[in-house]
């Protein structure tokens, strides 16, 4: 019997996750590549488990991190403590717009959305859904893509730390919220790092070699 | 998932490397959640534990206050934020909505009191200037109510005291507030030792009440015989004792001031109890006054000028100061058709000696009344005299004196107040003794003096013509005769000069002769030693040496 679509999984050889090798199992004990070196598996090891640990994680830590002050100003003027959405609110209120726009996306919509686009992946994988797979792929991509760029306002209170630090004047310091944000953006590239897209496709594999249908259409952008 | 064995078509699939087995477990990687919800849980924990209570502060007005901006501070240090600011529904108030730190919680009790804190300038202080930059706070001090609150009614200016300074308030009450304001300081010996906390007008308008507030240690300085007076600005007195300007520190003079001290004797007495009610004297020579418990009244109707007598004036006998003036009035008198001033005063027997107090005012061993001691005391002369107290501002006391030698007068008991005899004195005294001076210049033949004056004067002038004509034939005829027998005698000196000289011939002939002399002496001392061996030669005459 020969598998519907010949992934490395269904002819029983492990692809390696850093070079791409293939190869067969090794008879004694855990595979490794035969090239790298890295670790085989047919599928990333507990990578649901894992996606989703890092995912709760994150979940927690995003309240903290818009309800803490990301920034403690002081000034001559008195102390402040701005969070990000305080941020935002100022930024709106004093009419630049655009900005508060920018920094709410970036700093309050796309880790959230990134957060649910990965709890869809992964519950969906793991309840062996076949619900829109291209779709999923597609979001996978862009969340791998978007990862890197959710650590701005750390970027910026980092410099700023760094920068304004005229004693008596005025100082800027991190505050905790910046440390809880900080870890859901590593905790969601962790998750998405976690998750195996393969798995998007396995029960979608098996459906169609069960109910003998052909071999998998060709998408066209 | 069953794997299926793998396809033997694809030959070039190189086998995979065996190695030991790894020791990660899955269940490691949930530490990472529950990690994170720990984090999580003990924050949210933490911000409702920390959660500490809301209150509202109401105020006149809310200037300078922002939400989530101006924090409240207890020495300085952050306990809370305003949340919100709303205008009442009256809108005659604004009602400050703050949250305060957990752990102040306890300390918001029933006399808690709040005010903002805005820079204040003021002539002894500037407060606050911080907040020109930070913005208003909200200050406040804790109260020590054993009610918790959680509404209060901010102040509108900082309290003068918080809670945490030790001392005691006491209750002043005096005729008006001057110069004192809340936050005016009270001395001791010039000393700050307390604020003044409250000023108040009485209920009934008629004087106003100060609450001042004395820190420890000193507090125990004010005792119940304590006295307190207006020490604001310059007390300039200017009476029959003379010119007086009394002042505290130079504060005082600018922001007023309230003083006090007790009086020497009094100083063992036991310290005041806690709002205490003491009078505020208007300065320091009242206060200190020893206290008069008894007073006794008096009159006494003087015919002179009363100018410069007032309402005040002492009453002195014998010069300690007994009494006061206490009205002064005009009497029409039908019977001589005169007016006359009585003078009323009161007497304060105890402030002399206690002898005579006793005397005086009590009804002693003897059962003599303080009627009959008076009349025996008038029976001895005892008179009242308008005096004059100061030559230079003309204030007139009224003395009482004893003057045996007067006519004899008695008081009239049938007046109210008993009238004194009189006399007159002091200034008016004087001004009978000038005036009989100034007749008797009167009667003096000031016109015959002048006349007669007039004559001398002449007769010398004609002397002194005289004197000088005389002067002037000196000058003219005796002057030049004079200088004559000057040049001669002058040449005569010059003779005798010459003739003096060495070299002279009257020098040598004198030599000559006196040479001569020596030798005739020698010659006659020759002859002596001869005489002296033949005595007989005076008979014989000289004999021959060679017998």
């Amino acid at each position: 019997m020969t598998p519907a679509i010949p992934t490395a999984k269904a002819l029983g050889l492990y692809s390696c996750h850093t070079c791409g090798l293939l190869s067969r199992p090794s008879r004694r004990g855990d595979s490794h590549c035969a090239r790298c070196g890295t670790p085989l598996h047919l599928r990333k090891p507990h990578s649901l488990a894992r996606a989703m640990a890092f995912l709760v994680a994150a979940y927690i830590l995003y309240v903290p991190a818009n309800v803490l002050p990301l920034m403690e100003t002081g000034s001559l003027f008195g102390a402040q403590e701005n969070t990000i959405v305080s941020g935002v609110a100022y930024l709106w209120t004093s009419g630049a717009w655009a900005l508060a726009a920018i920094v709410f996306i970036a700093s309050v919509l796309v880790p959230l959305l990134k957060l649910f686009a990965l709890t869809v992946l992964v519950v969906t994988a793991w309840r062996r859904s076949t619900w829109r797979p291209y779709q999923r792929a597609k979001v996978y991509r862009m969340v791998e893509l978007v990862g890197r760029w959710s650590m701005l306002d750390i970027y910026v209170v980092a410099v700023l730390v760094a920068l304004v630090q005229l004693r008596p004047l005025a100082t800027i310091t991190a505050g905790p919220g910046a440390i809880a944000f900080g870890a859901v953006v590593v905790l969601s590239m962790l998750s998405a790092r976690a998750f195996d897209p393969r798995l998007i496709w396995d029960p979608v594999h098996e459906a169609r070699s069960l109910d003998g249908s052909p071999s998998i259409r060709h998408h066209n952008p | 998932m069953a794997h299926r064995p793998y396809d033997t078509t694809i030959p070039e699939i190189p086998d995979a490397v065996a190695a030991p087995k790894g020791r990660w477990h899955l269940h490691l990687v949930w530490l990472v959640p529950i990690i994170a919800a720990l984090i999580g849980g003990w924050l949210a924990f933490k911000a409702v534990w920390d959660q500490g209570p809301t209150i509202t502060i109401t105020f006149r007005a809310a200037e300078g206050l922002e939400v989530n901006k101006t924090k409240i501070k207890y020495k300085n240090v952050d306990i809370g934020e305003v949340k919100q600011v709303m205008i009442s529904e009256d809108l005659t108030q604004v009602i400050v909505t703050a949250e305060m730190s957990k752990r102040f919680s306890p300390y918001l009790r029933d006399d808690t009191r709040f005010w903002i804190v805005r820079p204040r300038i003021a002539f002894g202080q500037v407060s606050g200037l911080g907040t020109l930059f930070s913005g208003a706070y909200i200050g406040l001090d804790v109260g020590s109510s054993a009610e918790a609150r959680r509404d209060f009614q901010g102040l509108e200016a900082p309290p003068v005291l918080t809670g945490d300074v030790a001392g005691r308030q006491f209750i002043i009450k005096g005729p008006d507030q001057g110069s004192i304001d809340v936050g005016t300081s009270v001395y001791l010996r010039r000393v700050p030792v307390g604020q003044v906390l409250a000023a108040n007008l009485d209920q009934d308008g008629a004087g106003v009440t100060l609450t001042v507030f004395v820190e420890a240690p000193y507090d125990r300085f004010v005792t119940g015989n304590t006295r307190f007076w207006n020490a604001s600005g310059i007390d300039v007195t200017l009476d029959s004792t003379g010119f007086m300007v009394q002042t505290q520190s130079l504060a005082t003079i600018v922001l007023g001031g309230i003083a006090f001290e007790t009086p020497d004797s009094t100083m063992a007495m036991e310290k005041a109890k806690e709002h205490t009610i003491f009078h505020l004297f208007e300065n320091r020579a009242q206060a200190m006054k020893a206290p008069d418990k008894q007073a006794i009244r008096f009159a006494a109707s003087f015919t002179e000028s009363l100018r410069g007598l007032t309402v005040g004036s002492p009453v002195e006998f014998h010069g300690i100061s007994v009494g006061e003036i206490t009205s002064i009035g005009a009497e029409y008198d039908a019977h001589t058709q005169t007016y006359h001033f009585p003078v009323e005063f009161s007497l304060h027997p105890d402030r002399l000696a206690r002898h005579f107090k006793n005397t005086l005012m009590r009804e002693d061993d003897t059962g003599l009344t303080t009627k009959d001691k008076i009349n025996a005391l008038v029976e001895h002369g005892l008179r009242a005299q308008l005096n004059t107290g100061s030559l230079l501002t003309g204030q007139l006391f009224v003395a009482l004196d004893f003057f045996p030698d007067v006519e004899t007068a008695a008081a009239d008991w049938t007046r109210d107040p008993p009238e004194l005899p009189t006399i007159p004195g002091g200034l008016s005294g004087i001004e009978r003794n000038l005036s009989n001076l100034a007749k008797k210049l009167g009667k003096v033949p000031f016109d015959a003096i002048a006349t007669d004056v007039r004559h001398t004067l002449q007769s010398m002038r004609t002397t002194l013509q005289r004197t000088e004509h005389l002067v002037q034939r000196v000058d003219e005829q005796l002057l030049p005769t004079a200088l004559a027998t000057i040049a001669e005698s002058k040449h005569a000196l010059q003779s005798v000069e010459r003739l003096t000289a060495s070299d002279s011939p009257i020098q040598q002939d004198a030599r000559e002769a006196m040479r001569q002399l020596g030798r005739a002496s020698q010659s006659l001392q020759t002859l002596a030693d001869y005489l002296d061996r033949h005595p007989e030669a005076l008979i014989r005459g000289r004999k021959d040496d060679n017998p």
